[in-house]
């Protein structure tokens, strides 16, 4: 059974907005065909100041489909269009205290019949670019599409490769096999090198968008979680030691017994999970011996 | 979900997924977490009265699948992996065919297993169903040559209950020269099973669907028929199956299925008619609902009813809040964004599939839990519907694919 917070239980069971609004200027309808749900929502938008002046929705779904429309109803009654359309998947998420990774795509929903509402109701053609697929991997909410999207534009042929662009497999390695599978798909669908376009790697994902923190909000997370760890390093007679933050990528040292200790590597995947856990994105971490090799690894 | 949130008055209709252990069953165990602790492969007398009582839990499994020997009864861990070693047992014992036939309805533990053999190179076949979830044995004549290694068919389908012909198309199966394997793990205990009698040579079953523990399965082989086993190591179940001997569950198990063969008839007669009552009732009191598979061949407990314009983990949630647990094949409750293969199969529209609610009733229900079903069930679709964009003023909108025809991802 679901894990479903108090709110969205709250939110389904009474919901708030359950209602087509009479007289509505704005309507957008979405779904997503291979969850089976679907929704409608209904705006009384004022045609002066663009004003939502009243919001219903009509959900075909699961709680947190019912759940995650009732929220948006109310985040964006009493916004102006234009401050509506800034409201994000995770804004209506964090309304409802959270989500189960598997159930963020209604999120997602609600955050595009929002989209096609106002498309609507400015007279345009709301398009959906948006593909799901089945869920890969769980600890970071990767689906499959992507995953297979990212594999064949960027050429990826390692699980560690998928993990670097796209977060997936990057914690528990449950769904190692799952990428490895989709990999071999790709590989087997591809035309054979002479004939391959060249292509140029997209930015990584990670590396692209660490989410919501300053750069010195993040180192010191990252030592925080060293200071947390250090009194066990020490006790097997080692250390660690930050040395250079670039993106994703986190350059440390091992001091003492860690350095070229068997286990140094069990040691940094056990650091790097609780990294991961903190900052709330997926980050590398890579041992070096000096500043220099850490520059020298910059390409 | 702990303890305390299960409320007294909880009515338990989701028997096809686990059942209860039986206080009686649970009694039989409990000696052996505490004095009769022994290994029964050992030589002292800590272990001989556990070695007795594994022998009389397998005689219990022999009464109740009516086999001709008690060495055909290899206990397992569950019945995912009585599945598993039947199959696997089958290619390797006859490593020149490599063609399998199955269904599209199958279990998990057969499917998965399949999909990850054909990706080895076997060719599995998966016969398709009806609208009604039913094979067609022509299909399946076809398809039976001397490049198949196995059959493997369920003897009930555990979403719809629907019964498949498992004994004529074992016959047709061992005419052919083909190994027939069933995963009965919803049939038995509910179904009269005569093994002796038919042409069945494997058959899979989990003691937990049947008032045992879970952690505890039966692989029944014929004796004379290849085998290969899948955990080789000590000589427990005469090599067959290493690993030392779960007897708690076992013993537990044999008791479970006494207990089964005791209820066979009340299963057929009272229980059935509950499940009966149950169905009419729903229908009559809630419009646009229909039940799923083939009524007029099914196991006795097993009602599976689609409501149309609603979805089933809303339905389930709303259950669950007056005390009442069932199951659902839509594709919220898995997490798999895909609604169930077997409604698929079956070519249940996707706006019927999602809210299917399968209500799976054991003997320990009673008329009063399927009377307080009936009461709450139409207010509960009723609100859902309310909330739905294919419905208004209590009435589907009129050609609800074309008046709401949302864009999709």
């Amino acid at each position: 059974m679901w894990e479903y917070s108090e709110k969205v239980q709250e939110l389904f069971f009474d919901p708030k907005n359950a209602k087509a609004v009479e007289d509505a200027n704005a309507v957008g309808d979405v779904g997503s065909i291979s969850c089976g749900d679907a929704l409608r929502l209904t705006l009384k938008v004022n045609p002066q100041t663009e004003v939502i002046e009243d919001a219903g929705f009509q959900t075909f779904g699961c709680g947190s489909a019912i759940a995650s429309s009732s929220a948006l109803t109310e985040i964006i009654k009493g916004k102006t269009l234009d401050e509506a359309l800034k409201v994000t998947n995770q804004d209506i998420a964090d309304y409802l205290d959270g989500l189960p990774p598997e159930k963020m795509h209604c999120s997602v929903m609600g955050q595009e019949a929002l989209q096609a509402a106002v498309a609507n109701y400015r007279g345009e053609e709301w398009k959906d670019d948006h593909e799901e697929g089945a869920l890969v991997c769980k600890c970071f909410a990767v689906d499959a599409v992507l995953i297979e999207n990212t594999v064949r534009a960027n050429n990826l042929t390692s699980v560690e490769q998928v993990t670097h662009y796209t977060k997936a497999g990057g914690s528990c390695a449950a769904c190692h096999e799952g990428i490895e599978d989709i990999i071999a798909k790709v590989q087997a669908e591809a035309p054979t090198a002479a004939d391959a376009p060249e292509v140029t790697p997209a930015a990584p994902v990670a590396a692209a968008a660490p989410r919501g923190m300053t750069l010195v909000q993040r180192v010191q997370t990252i030592l925080t979680v060293f200071d947390e760890v250090r009194p066990q390093l020490k006790n097997d007679g080692g250390d660690i030691e930050l040395i250079e933050v670039q993106d994703e990528k986190i350059f440390v040292k091992l001091d003492g017994a860690c350095g070229g200790c068997q286990m140094a590597g069990a040691t940094l995947g056990w650091i790097q999970q609780r990294l991961v856990e903190k900052l709330g994105e997926f980050v590398r971490l890579i041992p070096v011996n000096s500043p220099e090799q850490a520059v020298s690894r910059r390409v | 979900m702990s303890v305390a949130t299960i409320k007294p008055q909880s009515i338990y209709l989701d028997n096809n997924a686990t059942t209860r252990v039986d206080p009686e069953v649970l009694n039989t165990m409990l000696p052996y977490f505490t004095e009769l602790f022994g290994n029964p492969s050992s030589m002292h007398s800590f272990a001989s009265g556990v070695g007795r009582a594994v022998a009389q839990a397998r005689e219990q499994l022999r009464l109740l699948l009516g086999a001709a020997y008690d060495t055909e009864v290899i206990f397992t861990s569950c019945g995912t992996e009585s599945d598993s070693t039947a199959i696997l047992s089958a290619i390797k014992a006859n490593p020149d065919r490599n063609e399998i036939i199955t269904t599209v309805v199958e279990h998990p533990a057969v499917l998965a297993l399949c999909d990850q053999l054909e990706k080895d190179g076997y060719t599995v076949h998966k016969l398709g169903v009806d609208s009604k979830g039913r094979l067609d044995l022509e299909q399946y004549a076809s398809l039976l040559s001397p490049r198949v290694a196995v059959v493997s068919v369920m003897w009930a389908n555990n979403e719809t209950g629907t019964l498949f012909p498992v004994e004529t198309m074992a016959k047709m199966a061992r005419d052919a020269g083909v190994l027939f394997h069933t995963d009965a793990v919803q049939a038995v205990g509910k179904v009269p099973i005569d093994l002796k009698h038919s042409c069945i040579d494997m058959l899979s079953l989990s003691g937990h669907k049947l008032h045992a523990p879970k952690g505890i399965g039966v692989l029944y082989l014929r004796r004379g028929t290849r085998f290969r086993p899948l955990l080789r190591g000590g000589h427990q179940e005469r090599g067959r199956r290493a690993g030392t001997e779960n007897c708690a569950a076992i013993v537990g198990l044999g008791k479970a299925a006494e207990l089964a063969m005791a209820h066979l008839t009340e299963e057929n007669t009272r229980v059935k008619a509950l499940r009966d009552h149950l169905e009419a009732g729903l229908l009559a009191a809630i419009p646009h609902a229909f039940v799923t598979g083939d009524p007029d061949n099914r196991l006795p407990n097993t009602a599976n009813i689609a409501f149309e314009y609603v979805e089933g983990e809303a339905i389930l949630m709303l259950l669950n809040r007056a005390g009442i647990a069932a199951s659902s094949g839509s594709a919220c409750t898995s997490g798999s964004l895909e609604p169930s293969h077997v409604m698929r199969a079956m070519d249940i529209p996707y706006t019927a599939a999602h809210g299917s609610i399968r209500f799976s009733l054991s003997r320990d229900n009673t008329k009063a839990d399927i009377e307080r079903v009936i009461e709450v069930m139409p207010g509960i679709i009723a609100k859902l519907r309310e909330m739905s964009p294919y419905w208004k003023d209590g009435a589907p909108v009129e050609d609800p694919e074309q008046a709401f025809a949302p864009v999709y991802a």
